[in-house]
């Protein structure tokens, strides 16, 4: 890990992408706060309630937001690699249409475009092939695990046809 | 003598034929997965925990057993064969075994990992056993604050004492700790962090959050580095059996890296990687052939693969008596008792001493069926190894989502996989440890309940958390596994450190 101690980097402009987790981390502190606040008075004989520990946690988050943020001014985070966008989208997009296909066209079909998706992500550009492949790799899945080991998967259309 | 004759009993429960059935599918699809280049132990037991749903639980713990020790065997083919230095536990083996493949000696490497764990395996697991009783009565007398201090010890060591940044360790610490109090609170049954939101009264699930952040978020990070050109799979050339002069070389390996191993593994110190980096660094002192090493030497292999399995035994002695995962292997596994409603510490051996006592006679009978398995099989695991990057992560998000939807098939579900997916990619960037959110979200509803139990007791005086000298110590030696790094990392030793990150473990 290179740290960044790189004085005219360093000094000059702060990491605002820790800057932005900084900022991240203290919501998250502050989200707690807001919720827990609605809980107090439910404190028994002992001071000690459901909110005495998420309080602590926020603290801790709030100190390590702080803390973060002092590092993002130092540049004291590693350099990260440069990240390639297009097969972080295209598998995101294999998972979202799985999660929203799943109840209508049933496990094969809906996995089935997440298996050939991620394969793009990676590369392989030819979904004309790897979208079959996928859908029947899955329905072979979905018949060993839901029919042979009883796994609640959800049937559609393809699944009907069979069973 | 009692721990012989519960020992004993264990092995009729494990004999049975259906349970050395699963024993035997625990072993083989263990190291299938394991195998796979990018899967650690930890993602092999996450993804392989929804085919154990259906089982009564002493035959799933069985089959986890094998599982869990597969993962670990198939993990070292993988550093052998393919130079893979990011996978977690097994860097060490990289480093001499993948030179001894280059040379054409990639079958006595893979012979004295394979032998050399089945040894450390076999005595660790003893160990565990004739430990476990002990420290299961020394466990009876911990009242809530020291059960609290233990696992404040647990959380530094997972998150701060190793790896690159106090800072970031203790980050991802917090994040898990957060999440574990969203749902319904235990002592009260009033509703946290759920906004309203009636799915989220339950909390978030621990497999969700493990194979979100494990296999989506290592997918997406391998998938943004881009195609850097296929990795090289040295194939096996000539015999896998071992010389008279490689077994004189590899037996003194296997025995110093038990011994180094286990105490390391089963103390609350997290990881088996640090246990891999001392005995590599004992058999580089102690070695005669010191010219080897670096270009492969067998003793580089023997050693840190023996100190490697041992610490996995070694880590089931916190999590069976004490319910204390101190990996992120471990915490899936506690996981995996709490499915059937099982919580390990020293109350289970009492309450169900067939259970654990079978588990524990599994894992030995799991590493005999691991040595006959691999050598003959090794062919077959170097094909697993050639699978095309696309066809490999498609594979593995396939089984990832599929063990989500057949533990809940619900579209909400998924998404908490899509969004803990995107944040294990994320943490992935910029340099945040995977394993101490898993541990936190995990131990985080363990550790308050002790706190607010040994708070109501002393009716709200904190003072009372320290004044136990079990509990004092602990903390004090908590204490310092948070401040020693912090000020070696400002003095510039950091280097040490983060070597021995543990990042899957």
């Amino acid at each position: 890990m290179t740290k960044g101690h790189h004085p005219s980097t360093a000094t000059r402009r702060p990491d605002r992408a820790a800057l932005f987790i900084a900022v991240v981390l203290g919501a998250i502190a502050g989200l707690i706060f807001w919720d827990v606040s609605r809980l107090a008075g439910a404190a028994g004989y002992s001071q000690v309630g459901p909110t005495t520990v998420p309080y602590a946690i926020a603290c801790c988050l709030l100190a390590l937001a702080i803390w973060t943020g002092f590092e993002a001014f130092r540049g004291d985070f590693p350099e990260r690699e440069r990240q390639e966008v297009a097969p972080v989208i295209w598998i995101v997009g294999g998972l979202a249409a799985q999660m929203l296909l799943l109840k209508v066209a049933g496990f094969s079909i809906a996995t089935g475009i997440l298996f050939a998706l991620t394969a793009r992500g990676f590369g392989k550009r030819k979904l004309w092939f790897s979208l079959p492949v996928g859908i029947v790799l899955c329905f072979v899945v979905w018949v060993i695990f839901a029919k042979l080991l009883q796994l609640s998967l959800p049937a559609g259309p393809l699944e009907r046809l069979f069973f | 003598m009692a721990t012989f004759d519960f020992l004993l009993q264990g092995l009729l429960v494990a004999a049975q034929p259906m349970n050395l059935l699963y024993a035997l599918i625990g072993v083989t699809l263990g190291t299938a997965v394991g195998v796979l280049p990018g899967i650690g132990p930890a993602l092999t037991v996450a993804l392989l925990l929804p085919v154990t749903y259906r089982l009564d639980p002493g035959g799933s713990l069985i089959m986890f057993a094998g599982i869990y020790y597969g993962g670990m065997y198939g993990g070292s083919t993988t550093s052998i064969l393919l130079n893979t230095p990011g996978e977690s536990a097994s860097i060490v083996t990289a480093l001499e075994g993948n030179k001894m493949a280059r040379a054409g000696r990639g079958g006595p490497a893979l012979a004295t990992a394979a032998i050399g764990s089945f040894v450390a395996g076999l005595i660790a697991t003893l160990g565990l056993a004739f430990i476990a009783p002990y420290i299961v009565k020394l466990a009876l007398v911990f009242g809530p604050r020291e059960y609290f201090a233990l696992m404040v010890l647990a959380f530094v060591t997972v998150s701060s004492a190793f790896g690159d940044s106090t800072l970031r360790g203790l980050t991802s610490l917090f994040v898990g700790l957060a999440l574990s109090v969203v749902g319904i609170d235990q002592l009260t049954g009033q509703a946290r962090l759920s906004f309203g939101v009636p799915e989220l009264l339950d909390g978030i699930e621990v497999t969700t959050l493990a194979v979100a952040m494990f296999a989506i978020g290592e997918t997406l990070f391998i998938a943004a580095q881009g195609d850097k050109g296929p990795d090289k799979v040295e194939a096996v050339r000539g015999s896998v059996w071992m010389s008279a002069n490689d077994w004189a070389r590899s037996w003194k390996p296997w025995l110093r890296g038990t011994i180094i191993g286990f105490p390391i593994g089963a103390m609350p110190a997290g990881g088996a990687e640090i246990g891999t980096f001392l005995s590599y660094a004992a058999e580089k002192r102690l070695t005669k052939h010191p010219e080897e090493f670096g270009n492969g030497a067998i003793e580089g292999v023997a050693g840190p693969e023996a100190a490697n399995n041992a610490s996995a035994a070694g880590t089931l002695v916190p999590l069976l008596t004490l319910g204390l995962p101190t990996t992120a292997t471990a915490a899936i596994m506690l996981a995996g008792f709490q499915q059937y409603g099982l919580q390990p510490g020293p109350l289970l051996f009492a309450t169900n001493p067939q259970l654990v006592w079978g588990l524990i006679a599994s894992l030995l009978i799991a590493n005999f069926m691991l040595l006959v398995l691999n050598l003959p099989l090794i062919g077959l695991w170097v094909k697993l190894l050639t699978i095309p990057k696309p066809w490999l992560y498609a594979g593995i998000l396939l089984f990832a989502t599929l063990g989500t939807i057949g533990a809940n098939p619900s579209v909400y579900e998924l998404g908490m996989l899509l969004a803990f997916g995107l944040l294990g990619y994320a943490m992935r960037v910029f340099g945040y440890p995977i394993a101490p959110v898993v541990v936190g979200l995990i131990l985080g509803p363990l550790a308050e309940q002790q706190l607010r139990r040994a708070l109501a007791i002393s009716q709200g005086d904190y003072s009372v958390l320290f004044t136990s000298p079990i509990a004092a110590v602990l903390l004090v030696i908590a204490a310092a596994a948070l401040i020693v790094p912090l000020i070696l990392r400002a003095r510039g030793r950091g280097e040490v450190l983060s070597q021995l990150a543990a990042n899957e473990d």
